[in-house]
Order: C-alpha cells, then structure tokens, then sequence
C-alpha cells in the first residue's frame, strides 16, 4: 500500500546550506532560486494589488480575502514562501503565524517549490477500483521522479496522490497545475508528458 | 442525461437537461432556454411566498442531510436588521460524487439564479459560492458567467431593475474535503483553518461572520428556479405514492466497476435495480457487482441483494441499510479486494480528519493502520474487534461527522462482509504453519 502523504528522501543539508523545511526542494540538488530575494507581490499600483482591493470589497473582514490572497501569491511565485506569508500578512492586517497556520491546513498551498508540473493524481477509493494506482506507477517511471512528492531530477515534474478530484466517472482524473486530464490510463502517460513543455 | 453518454430513455432530466449543449453556458444562450425568469418573478414576489413555495415542493438539501429547503430558508427572519448571507455548498469532495461539478460546468447560470433567488428569500445580499480548488474548470464557467451578469445588471445593486441588491461571488477552496461540512466551510470563507464548529449556535442564527447564514448545496439551489418557474405541484409529480417525503428528481453520479460510468438524472422512488442494470449497462464483461455504496463513501456499505431491492429516494435508501447521501453510487465488483477499499476508504477520512477532535484524529489513524495490516495479511481475528471497539468510540462523540463517516464503511463492512476480512487473515495463519512434517 502507497503511502498517500510524501515520504521524502531527506539529504544531510545543514542551515547553511537549505532550509530545512524544503526537502524536497533541497534534494535535487538546485537550491538557486530558493537563494533569490522575494519579490513582492502586491506592491502599490500593480495589477494584483488592484485584484486584491477588489477581493477585498467582496467580504465585511479582510482576513476573508486569505485563501484569495495566498492563491494569487503562488500562481505569481509557484509556491508560498515564509516572505509571501509576511507579505499576505501585512496586506491583510493579521499576524505572519496565522498566516502561516492557515497555509499548512489547506494541501493546495505549496510550502516549498515543486516541479514546473505538478501532478496530481486520485487514488482514491472509486479511482482505485478502476486502477489509479498503476496510473500513479507510470508517472513515476515517465518523470523520472522516483518517490511521490519527489521533483525529477531536471525540476520538471512533481507527482503527488491526491485525495478525491471530484471527476470519479471519469477514472483516472489528473490534475498537471490547474489542468484537469480525464480517463487516464497507464499506456496513456508518456503522450501526455510528451504534450507538457 | 447519463453525461458524457446520451441521455436514456428513463432519466427525467429537468436538471440536467443542457449537459453537453455549450450555448447553454452563456448568458445569451441560457436567456433562450428560459434563464432568469424564475429570478425575474422570484422579485416581485415577497422574500415569505418564495419561502412557501419551496416549502410545499418538498425539496430536501441534495448534498447529504436530507433537510427541507423550504424550512431551513423559514428560520432566517428577513428585515431583522442584520446582513444575512447564503453560501452554496460547491466544495463537493465526498469520493464518488460529481454531479455539482457538472451543474456548474454546463449551466452555471441555473446555478446563479438559484442562488439570486435564494439569497432574496432570505434577506440576503451577498451569497458566496464554494468552490473547492482542484475545480478549476467549474470555478472558470461560474466566474465568466458571473461576469455576465453583473455586466448585464442581472446582478448587482439593482438587480433586473429591482431595486434590491443580490451579489453573488466565487471563493475558491484550497484542498480540504472537511470544508464541505457547513460550519467548517463558514471558517474557511472567513479565512480560517477548515475546522468544523461546535453547533449551537445553528448558521441561522450566527453563521459567516457572526451574521444569520444558509448554507445549501449546489444541485439543491439549481432546483430552486424550476420550481418558481413551474410550481410546487409540478415538482411533486416525481415521487413515489406512498412516501411523499422525497419529492422532485435526483442526480446520481455513478463510477467505480460499471459499464457506463457518470451522471444521471431519475425521479424519487426509482427503483435501483433498474437503474444499475438497464441506464448504466450493469457490470463489466464477465465480472459481478460485489458490494455498492449508493451516496458517497460516507454511507454504509450495501450488499447486491440490499442494493436490488432498494428505491431511490431518501427513506428508500434508509428501508436498505444505507443512506441517499451525496448521490454518489460507487460500484465494487468481484475482481477487487474489498477490504483493500475499505482500508483505502480509511485512508482518505485519515488524511482530510481536521484533527479537532480526538476520537476522530486517533481513530481514524488507527482504522487506517490496523486495516491495511490485514490487507498485507498481517491482521488477527482480534484486529476485528478492536476495529468494531474503534469505530464505537468513534460514532457520535465528534463535533462533526467526518469520524462517523469512516465508522460507517469499517462498520457496515464487517457486518455484511465478514468473511473477506477472515479470508485475509486465514491466509497469515497458513502462512506461519510450517508445510513440512
């Protein structure tokens, strides 16, 4: 039976040389953009601040626009990093640690950098049935990820089961970043990662 | 219609009527077909008629519960003063289940004027929409076609030149199959950890930011203009004789081990049998159902036979041993390890448990270790017991009912198929005695 929460293969990395809490980040081995300063995201006049105010309108508290702000911040930067829960924070008027305690409830924020694509796909029960697990076993082998939650050596894929995808009918449902693939099957998955940039 | 496959002869479709018709999707297009009539009478009549009509529709909540509309919109007091809010349920996460994504896929505006005309019959003026995260799609539809609206002046502050105020907008979820129990939904639109709260006090009285709140699920709230559009008579023409309790017509989806896999749409009271064998083309070639979950995977397990005599509707399902639920059917057929699903069934409720509460964060954790023990066929006879003993001090004692749930499956599983397990944990026995003499 596979294990549904990553397991990840964890590298000797000191404090020095990764943060601690990126493992799966840290063990392909390309720690340069982690090293990058953060950009803001909202910065005044932008494009998503104006996104942001208007979100803002829609709700009588602004820690409401939280689960918004925080998607706007990983479709900019991929992830949400420690900076961009600061950054949420301060936008909102609320503290970092209860940003921060937000994020690790819901699975959907990533809190570390993941593969250019990242693949979802559903083991759950009625997708089990129909032999999503072998699914799962194919992207593994095609991507060159080894483990679940692992990035590819080349940081392109990140392969992940995930819990239900709403799309059972449709068996095996994927999901490649905001991309929904139905009726997936083994022999299926090398065309589909041929189709991904 | 049986969407992706053509519509069968014995669906009744009323909701799902436009599935697959892209013109539906627009604005334009689902003026047409008769969009926004229903919202154009619903305000002109009195938030108390709309409640009344629903009320004597008999239509019941379509995500689970079961409870009347009609009477969950009567305990909101429109004109006390407060601002009031509706939230549509769209977070549908229970495995098997995936009929909202459909309603919002092809018809997004059904979905909006049920929620415009919900939300004046309450005394609303904002309704947010909950849309779980991995939707991309649906969320892409309602949002386009909630841009319509407002630009139209279908929505906004003088609504259809109303003069009354409905705002609709989307949230998005961010992966929690937990923020579809109500109160937990509540906490993540406020920009809270999903975790389910402590009722009383009951939405209507404190709900979404402390303000009198309804919460209804997505398929529920497309039926409402139907309803307005064609009368409460009208709607009870679907159900069956003796039990006028449920009323109207149903979406089911169906998946799993089947022929015909996806959503379909029948009257209360169908009979199930016939809905299995004729509309979804039975099981696959050479295989045989072996159990069936009629409502999602938190509802008990049904044997075939159970399954056969059953009727769609909420008591039918109920006469059966299981529950209508979600209207997710999920087919297990003879060429799996049911014990292995039950297991996996664990697995899911262990991974999406808040964690609040103990019986609920231990128990299921637990549920899920000792199951797949057997599965590796590592399990005892005791494992049996003291999953039964678990799954006790698991049911009822939670503030919601996502650690009932993963009882539900262990417990019915047990009961009805026994001898699965045992068969598991015969094989470790044989295993440890040594063949040579």
């Amino acid at each position: 039976m596979k294990e549904s929460t990553p397991q990840y293969f964890r590298p000797e990395i000191t404090r020095e040389s990764g943060d601690l809490h990126s493992p799966a980040h840290a063990s392909h081995g390309d720690l340069a953009h982690h090293h990058e300063a953060y950009k803001p995201v909202f910065t005044t006049g932008s494009a998503r601040r104006k996104e942001l105010d208007e979100i803002l309108t829609r709700y009588p508290t602004k820690m409401a626009a939280l689960l918004p702000a925080l998607w706007i911040v990983q479709h900019e930067r991929g992830w949400v990093s420690e900076e961009g829960m600061v950054e949420v924070a301060e936008a909102l008027e609320i503290t970092p640690a209860y940003v921060k305690g937000v994020v690790t409830f819901y699975t959907m924020y990533h809190q570390h950098p993941v593969g250019r694509h990242f693949i979802q796909v559903c083991t759950t029960s009625p997708c089990n049935v129909c032999g999503a697990e072998d699914v799962v076993d194919a992207f593994l082998k095609h991507t060159g990820c080894y483990e679940l939650g692992q990035t590819s050596p080349d940081g392109k894929y990140t392969v992940i089961e995930v819990e239900c995808l709403g799309a059972c009918g449709f068996a095996t449902p994927i999901m490649i970043n905001e991309d929904f693939v139905e009726s997936v099957t083994p022999e299926k998955v090398p065309e589909i990662l041929a189709g991904l940039a | 219609m049986g969407y992706p496959h053509k519509p069968h002869a014995k669906e009744t479709t009323v909701l799902s009527q436009y599935f697959g018709d892209r013109e539906a999707t627009t604005l334009d297009g689902w003026k047409k077909r008769g969009g926004y009539k229903a919202l154009r009478t619903a305000l002109g009549m009195t938030p108390a008629d709309i409640v009344n009509v629903v009320k004597d529709s008999g239509l019941r909540g379509r995500g689970g519960a079961g409870f009347p509309t009609g009477l969950k919109w009567s305990f909101m007091k429109p004109g006390d003063g407060k601002p009031h809010y509706l939230c549509c349920n769209a977070d549908e996460s229970e495995p098997g289940t995936f009929k909202d994504r459909e309603i919002m896929r092809w018809t997004p505006h059904a979905l909006i004027e049920g929620c415009a005309i919900g939300s004046y019959a309450i005394g609303a003026e904002t309704c947010y929409i909950y849309i779980r995260g991995e939707f991309t799609e649906p969320i892409a539809r309602v949002e386009a076609a909630l841009k319509d609206c407002y630009a139209d002046g279908t929505l906004g502050k003088n609504a259809m030149g109303s003069g009354k105020t409905v705002n609709v907008y989307v949230h998005r979820g961010a992966g929690a199959y937990i923020c579809g129990e109500e109160t937990a939904l509540m906490n993540s639109l406020e920009g809270r950890r999903g975790n389910p709260r402590i009722k009383p006090p009951f939405p209507a009285v404190s709900g979404v930011f402390a303000k009198p709140t309804t919460i209804n699920n997505v398929e529920t709230l497309a039926a409402v203009p139907h309803i307005l559009n064609n009368g409460a008579a009208w709607y009870k023409q679907w159900m069956r004789a003796d039990n006028p309790k449920s009323t109207g017509t149903k979406l089911y989806s169906v998946c799993g081990n089947i022929q015909r896999p996806g959503n379909y749409e029948v009257p209360m009271g169908f009979p199930f049998k016939e809905f299995l064998y004729d509309l979804c083309g039975g099981p696959l070639p050479g295989r045989k159902f072996r159990a069936i979950i009629p409502g999602g995977i938190s509802v008990p397990i049904q044997t075939v036979e159970e399954a056969e005599a059953s009727l769609m509707d909420y008591e039918g399902f109920v006469a059966q041993g299981t529950m209508l639920g979600s209207g997710g059917v999920i087919i297990i057929d003879d060429a799996q390890n049911l014990v292995k699903q039950i297991a996996r069934a664990a697995r899911f409720f262990a991974h999406e448990s808040c964690a609040q509460c103990t019986q609920c964060r231990e128990g299921t954790a637990w549920t899920t270790k000792i199951l797949e023990r057997i599965v590796e066929g590592e399990g005892t006879t005791e494992d049996l017991d003291t999953l039964l003993e678990i799954a006790e001090n698991m049911t009822g004692k939670t503030i919601c009912v996502l650690s009932d749930s993963c009882a539900t499956p262990v417990v019915s599983g047990l009961k009805k198929f026994r001898e699965d397990f045992e068969a598991l944990i015969k094989k470790r026995k044989h295993h440890l005695v040594p063949a040579v003499a």
